[in-house]
């Protein structure tokens, strides 16, 4: 498990490596360390602090800073690779090649009201307070990702025999 | 190639078995947690690693089946013992020059500038630094051997928070470095979860579970529903422990592939202390591959 080793230069000092991001680790929200990664590196390409053709920070200066088992990070890393935002390169490390799949403004709004004007409104009317509807919406949303868009009209949480 | 392997290990003590019957097979690449009550043999089984104690029966090997302890054994793998023992009258300097004496290869260059990142100074004397920074020597001491398997017992259990997260960051960044296989003892359940990615629990001189975390997590699940169901749900899945009320009761069950429990079960995820702390709870139950077809306690079910 030999990682983005800085290669020796035959002269002078070894380049100083820049950063571009800091992670850091939200223990309490329950989302893998390796997702919360990947989040972060997707959430700092929507913002532009990172950029194509930048490096990733180096596994070992990640878990350095984080106190987390490398493989976490290399994890994180391959599933970014996996999406096609970033290719590792062997003895250098890991660079952003792509930007995550984003819409615009415009949809993104679009989308928001229809939320709000259909079905928030009518949970609103049918009696449903703040914790009920994210209960449902939680639910709801796990079962579409886990059925691929077979939404049911059950809102119960997974059951038992689905993962057993 | 495996970091270490056990076969039948075994290790007395005048009448009292400090380890009975562990067999394990780890591979290389992890870092290895060994989790345990005070006096489980958490130690015992690092040091026959170490070839630091001879077996009683079975045997210990390192490296793809070197003899534990094993002059080609000791090369390539590096101990830190309980409480970083370190010669507190000598300096720094002289401490890594005993230590360079002491082993046949020893990266002088490395040990001294792991140290000056560390802002530990050469001159400093070795009782006069802190316990962070003493067990940060130690380390730096053992990885300047540029070993192949790391062996720490109870690093952390000295340690002020802070300071065991700046030495975990120093052993995870040289892992990933230097590629090597790192195994530590504490009996600190939280904390673990981010560094450790291979689990070994320990309890009574057995081995009760020994995988791959995320493996273990997958293979767990917390089951609740009525308390009238428990007996039918006792045939289909392997009960770890039983919490019981007058109407619901909540089980944390091994699951084996795809069994239909019932409609009236709900199933929720497991953290790593709550799967730890339920084993330890009940030394006989087991999460090794071996015992994996045999419901071996169902504890307050009827049978």
């Amino acid at each position: 498990m030999i990682i983005d080793k800085v290669p020796d230069l035959p002269y002078g000092d070894a380049v100083e490596f820049v950063s571009f991001i800091s992670f850091r680790l939200d223990v309490k929200s329950g989302v893998p360390t390796y997702l919360q990664l990947v989040h972060q590196v997707e959430h700092a390409l929507r913002l532009g602090y990172l950029q194509l053709g930048d490096q990733l920070p180096r596994v070992k200066d990640v878990v350095g800073s984080l106190s987390i088992n490398p493989n976490t990070v290399i994890k994180a890393y391959a599933d970014l690779e996996r999406k096609g935002i970033a290719v590792g390169r062997p003895g250098r490390g890991t660079f952003i090649v792509a930007e995550p799949h984003t819409i615009g403004l415009a949809q993104l709004n679009a989308l928001r009201q229809s939320l709000l004007r259909g079905w928030l409104a009518e949970a609103r009317v049918a009696g449903l307070d703040e914790n009920d509807i994210v209960a449902l919406f939680a639910s709801t949303l796990q079962e579409f990702i886990a059925g691929a868009g077979s939404a049911t009209d059950s809102g119960k949480v997974k059951r038992a025999e689905e993962i057993a | 190639m495996n970091a270490f392997d056990a076969s039948d290990l075994g290790k007395r003590y005048g009448k009292r078995w400090a380890l009975q019957g562990c067999s394990l097979s780890v591979p290389a690449g992890h870092v290895v947690a060994i989790v345990g009550p005070n006096g489980a043999g958490k130690t015992t089984l690092l040091h026959c690693l170490i070839g630091l104690v001879e077996a009683s029966t079975g045997g210990a090997f390192v490296l793809d089946g070197l003899s534990a302890g094993s002059p080609d054994a000791l090369d390539r793998v590096a101990f830190v013992a309980q409480d970083a023992p370190l010669y507190k009258y000598l300096s720094v300097a002289q401490m890594i020059e005993v230590t360079r004496n002491l082993n046949r290869n020893f990266d002088t260059t490395l040990a001294r500038r792991r140290l000056d990142d560390l802002g530990i100074r050469l001159d400093q004397g070795v009782g006069k630094l802190s316990g962070g920074q003493q067990a940060q020597l130690a380390l730096a001491l053992a990885l300047a051997r540029h070993p192949e398997l790391l062996v720490l017992d109870e690093p952390l259990a000295r340690l002020d928070p802070l300071a065991r997260y700046e030495f975990m960051g120093v052993l995870m960044a040289a892992t990933a470095e230097e590629g090597l296989s790192v195994v530590f003892s504490s009996h600190v359940v939280s904390e673990l979860e981010r560094v450790a990615d291979y689990l070994i629990v320990i309890n009574s001189g057995r081995v009760q579970i020994a995988s791959e975390i995320d493996e273990l997590m997958n293979r767990h699940a917390f089951l609740t529903g009525p308390v009238e169901d428990l007996d039918r749900l006792s045939g289909t899945v392997d009960i770890v422990q039983t919490y019981r009320a007058d109407r619901q009761a909540r089980v944390l069950v091994r699951t084996r592939g795809a069994t239909s429990i019932g409609e009236n079960w709900e199933s929720s995820s497991v953290s790593l202390e709550e799967l730890v702390l339920a084993y330890l709870r009940d030394p006989h139950s087991s999460a090794l591959r071996s015992s994996n077809d045999v419901v071996s306690h169902v504890r307050g079910v009827r049978s």
